[in-house]
């Protein structure tokens, strides 16, 4: 699975995932839309470029690790695992409906590639801390990559796991902050006066970038560049825009908890050129 | 308790090399030999737990048998998220260790005191909470938690403990065991009181009472075979502990038996009661304070009957 594919075949299948979960959230009725929406490159340069993950074999010991921390985006990874051919359609039809094994936060292993359980903020760093360890105990040469949200950034434990990392010296654990600069209710400079998660990871011992988060193939470089050659774990800020793709969401928080009515379904995938 | 768990714990890795041991900044030179042996299974996640226990879940996503071990009220209250979502919801062995379970810090303040942690920790689902009486227990449980495919809690004291038992006892997780006969009374004994509760049974003896005592070191799952025989057989059953009596192991035997109809005896919870101690003190002098020192749970029994 490593290897770039074309960029124009990657924008299709973000484009395609952000018509999905458009719809996913009008019909299951579910919020966190802008959420989804500002992550869908991340997960598809990693799914589709980086990571090393055979749907086959979704359990193997040496497979890549994605941790879903910021699990309030869960349709996001749901559809990106279903495009992958890790999740069936039939699985993902379920979503959300009463007795399913799909809710709107993820549960470990409720589907093959669902590597954690996630929905309280700030849990995904110190686990996948712990899988990039075990790598190293166990002598295989796996990475780890930790998906978190800019707001999750306010709790004390992604710190408490930034500091021991680079101790550790585990230059195989990456995480990428999807730094769309919203939490739920408000500007996330606003809430905490965090200017710079790059330097504020550098000052931990990572080595950091800040980076484009809706270009595919920028983060395709940059996350297989995972060992780096510093020593040094590594943290990836994209620089994304809440509700990216949907004119009348973007950089709107509302769509934190607003849910689209069906006119709005038709008028983003037409704006998406999937009408 | 301590050096029993760190003797103990090596024993077992140098059996096991899915076991990693990770310390909170804490069992200074306590883990020299481990580290030696085991370099690459011991980890001080420094004064950071809310990682550490994290960290240690993640080991265990990956096969591996992570311990936890710090001073029992950062293991538990102040890492309650941790160990429910990180732990318990994602059902992964790791082993929770507590050091300095109830009063054995009491002179640190109430900070160091663990009082309700077994509380916290018993209602969580998929948990196992074991309170070891002695060191010999400690022993036991650690090994037995091993063969567990899922969470433990081990809650220890911390040094120079009297010994209870003479040797490794036939421990089995979820079965008490009857360290002392008698035919009036009986106490159940969940965790570090276990020679004070064999103390006070000696004096009551010497008054005429005939006390039975049974280590109830695991507080869930609750012996439940044990427990009908006692309530059966004896006229009063007094749990002793040394947390508080809202909630421990004296509470889950209250909710079990409200359960059951016509049992013959009657309950007594003896523990620590609804308040913080703030005073200065030691351990004996915190168990006075508390009413749970040898002498107050004579006076208590004698009063109760």
């Amino acid at each position: 699975m490593k290897g770039l594919k074309k960029s124009d075949n990657l924008e299709h299948t973000a484009r395609h995932i952000r018509g999905e979960l458009v719809k996913i959230s009008n019909k299951a009725n579910t919020p966190h839309l802008g959420s989804s929406l500002s992550c869908v490159e991340i997960l598809v340069a990693a799914y589709w470029g980086v990571l090393n993950i055979d749907p086959q074999k979704p359990d193997a010991p040496d497979r890549d690790r994605l941790i879903f921390s910021k699990g309030h985006a869960a349709t996001t990874l749901y559809l990106t695992l279903n495009m992958k051919g890790l999740m069936s359609n039939e699985t993902l039809a379920t979503y959300a409906k009463p007795g399913g094994i799909l809710p709107e936060h993820p549960i470990y292993r409720s589907a093959p590639g669902i590597e954690a359980t996630s929905g309280s903020l700030g849990h995904g760093l110190p686990l996948g801390l712990g899988i990039a360890v075990a790598a190293r105990i166990h002598k295989i040469d796996y990475r780890v990559y930790v998906v978190m949200s800019d707001g999750e950034c306010n709790e004390g434990s992604v710190w408490e796991a930034a500091m021991l990392a680079p101790a550790q010296g585990l230059e195989n654990l990456a995480v990428i902050v999807d730094c769309n600069q919203w939490q739920a209710t408000g500007r996330s400079k606003d809430i905490t006066g965090i200017s710079s998660l790059k330097g504020k990871f550098e000052a931990f011992g990572w080595s950091s970038c800040d980076i484009d988060g809706h270009d595919v193939n920028a983060l395709v470089e940059v996350l297989q560049k995972v060992p780096d050659g510093s020593g040094k774990p590594v943290a990836v800020i994209a620089h994304t825009i809440k509700g990216k793709g949907v004119s009348f969401m973007e950089d709107d928080n509302n769509w934190h908890y607003r849910i689209p009515n069906e006119e709005e379904v038709k008028k983003a995938l037409t704006e998406m050129g999937l009408l | 308790m301590r050096a029993a768990f760190a003797d103990e714990i090596e024993k077992l890795a140098a059996e096991d090399n899915r076991i990693v041991l990770l310390s909170g900044d804490i069992g200074n030179r306590m883990f020299d030999t481990f580290k030696e042996k085991f370099p690459d299974c011991f980890y001080n996640c420094g004064v950071a737990e809310a990682n550490m226990t994290g960290m240690a879940a993640g080991m265990a996503l990956c096969g591996l048998r992570p311990v936890t071990y710090t001073i029992t009220a950062f293991n538990t209250a102040r890492v309650l998220e941790q160990i429910r979502l990180d732990v318990c919801l994602q059902n992964l062995p790791v082993i929770i260790v507590g050091v300095g379970g109830g009063l054995s810090y009491a002179s640190l303040n109430a900070t160091h005191h663990a009082l309700e942690d077994i509380a916290f920790l018993r209602v969580l689902p998929n948990m196992t909470v074991i309170c070891p009486g002695d060191a010999w227990e400690v022993r036991a449980a650690l090994r037995a938690a091993f063969e567990i495919d899922g969470p433990v809690y081990i809650r220890m004291a911390k040094k120079n403990e009297p010994l209870v038992h003479s040797g490794m006892p036939d421990f089995s997780i979820g079965k008490g065991l009857i360290v002392k006969q008698g035919t009036d009374i009986c106490f159940l004994n969940a965790g570090s009181l276990l020679p004070i509760a064999m103390d006070a049974a000696d004096i009551l003896l010497e008054k005429g009472i005939s006390v039975q005592v049974i280590s109830m070191h695991t507080v869930k799952p609750l012996d439940k075979t044990l427990l009908l025989d006692v309530f059966s057989k004896f006229s009063h059953v007094f749990t002793l502990e040394e947390h508080s009596i809202l909630g421990g192991f004296g509470g889950s035997v209250a909710e079990w038996l409200s359960d059951q109809r016509g049992l013959r005896a009657r309950l007594t919870r003896i523990g620590t009661q609804d308040k913080f101690m703030t005073e200065a003190g030691k351990q004996d002098h915190a168990r006075e304070f508390f009413g749970i020192s040898k002498e107050r749970i004579v006076e208590r029994v004698v009063q109760k009957l």
